[in-house]
């Protein structure tokens, strides 16, 4: 319980730095801290998946984009001081948020006992889909829907920067060019770390049907180590009118759709798998959708085209 | 108080902060950060009702957690989205403002 109390009063500590931290840069230094703190609190709260996930995505690639955004927005840092609301506004939001903090801390006060739980029923029905880690087999089996609809969320974000695009560059490649210094120390540890993290990457993903892991959380790894290697110049993004890339990025959706589609055939219903072949359904389903997630959390941060394609 | 319920209280301020900085910051980066602390909040408190569902030898619900982790891709791909705009928006007129006089 010391162990919890100070976590949480380190969570508050760095969510409070977030707010108030002058320089930009600072505060999203802070909610990196933030997120890998969180990713502690899903230890405690017996969730690793979720600490995973949240450490990869939370942390680690929001961190990426804010970082690379604050850095590009640096000159206009003080011309936003005029716009800063007065001391009357900042009373009233303040206390309009306390009101939000104490209803829903009433709510938490007053959960129901004995919780509702669907843990019986996720017991009850995972030995039909072959696998172990009862997260996966919600997020790829009672819940298949919402994971289909997320990978496409993903694509449509995506569609939605790319036609951020100026006309003249659309096809091209995105975000600046990043020249490999190839004496630094970066670029070294960028050519250290990058097959280590595929392959951890990988083994996460595999390891997601008995043990905490998964797709997303190896997804969002090999994303990880993509991002690295284009940050530190090793290699450059590819143009965004790659025939190549649109398909790894549709791989994962449309094998998903296929196979749901398929389930209407094999068992009468969407995305229900026949008991005999579940687990390898699951896996034929899983692997395009780890690569088509990583390509698209890649490209979500190297934002939309910048240069011109090469003829 | 159990351990659940201490995070359940911490999501609770963390709404409440987040909420705050959404509000009181001017500058457009500023309000996608206090968003995303907003989300923490919201997801963390996901995390405490899994936590409470705990059972049949899971240390908790995995559904909540299982919404908890497409929750985070799904903010992710938000945060990628608002920060695209925000960035074109400055390329376009030189500054990142939310002044509608500009």
């Amino acid at each position: 319980m010391a162990f919890d109390t100070g976590l949480v009063l380190l969570v508050l500590g760095v969510a409070v730095w977030t707010i108030v931290a002058r320089d930009t840069f600072a505060a999203v230094v802070g909610f990196v801290a933030y997120g890998l703190l969180l990713a502690l609190v899903w230890v405690r709260l017996a969730a690793p998946d979720v600490a995973l996930t949240e450490a990869a995505i939370g942390s680690g690639v929001t961190g990426v984009l804010l970082l690379g955004a604050s850095t590009r927005l640096r000159r206009t840092e003080t011309s936003g001081a005029g716009e800063k609301p007065g001391i009357t506004l900042r009373l009233a939001a303040g206390m309009l948020c306390a009101l939000v903090s104490a209803g829903v801390a009433a709510i938490v006060l007053k959960f129901p006992e004995p919780a509702p739980t669907l843990a019986p029923q996720t017991a009850a029905n995972i030995v039909a889909t072959g696998l172990g880690n009862p997260v996966t087999a919600v997020l790829m089996a009672y819940r298949a829907i919402d994971t289909l609809l997320e990978t496409v969320v993903l694509l449509l974000a995506l569609v939605g920067i790319w036609s951020l695009a100026q006309d003249r560059v659309w096809g091209g490649f995105p975000g600046p060019r990043h020249h490999a210094d190839l004496e630094g120390v970066l670029t070294f540890i960028a050519q250290l770390l990058v097959p280590v993290g595929i392959l951890v990457g990988i083994h996460i993903f595999w390891i997601g049907s008995v043990a905490p892991g998964g797709e997303f959380q190896g997804a969002t790894i090999l994303a990880a180590m993509w991002i690295l290697a284009m940050i530190t110049g090793l290699v450059d993004a590819p143009p965004v009118s790659r025939r190549w890339l649109r398909l790894m990025l549709l791989a994962g959706p449309a094998v998903f759709l296929a196979i749901g589609l398929a389930g209407f055939a094999m068992t009468g219903a969407f995305l229900a798998y026949p008991a005999p072949y579940a687990k390898l359904l699951i896996v034929t389903i899983e692997v395009p959708v780890m690569l088509s997630i990583a390509a698209a959390l890649a490209l979500l941060v190297a934002g939309p085209p910048e240069r011109r394609p090469q003829r | 108080m159990s351990t659940a319920m201490l995070y359940g209280l911490c999501s609770a301020v963390l709404v409440g902060l987040g909420l705050f900085g959404l509000i009181v910051h001017p500058q457009p980066l500023r309000k996608i950060l206090a968003f995303n602390l907003i989300g923490g909040g919201v997801f963390l408190l996901f995390g405490v009702v899994a936590r409470r569902g705990a059972g049949v030898g899971f240390g908790g619900d995995p559904v909540p957690q299982a919404l908890v982790i497409t929750g985070l891709v799904v903010a992710f791909a938000a945060t990628a989205l608002a920060v695209a705009l925000l960035l074109r928006l400055f390329e376009q007129t030189g500054q990142a403002t939310l002044r509608l006089d500009g």
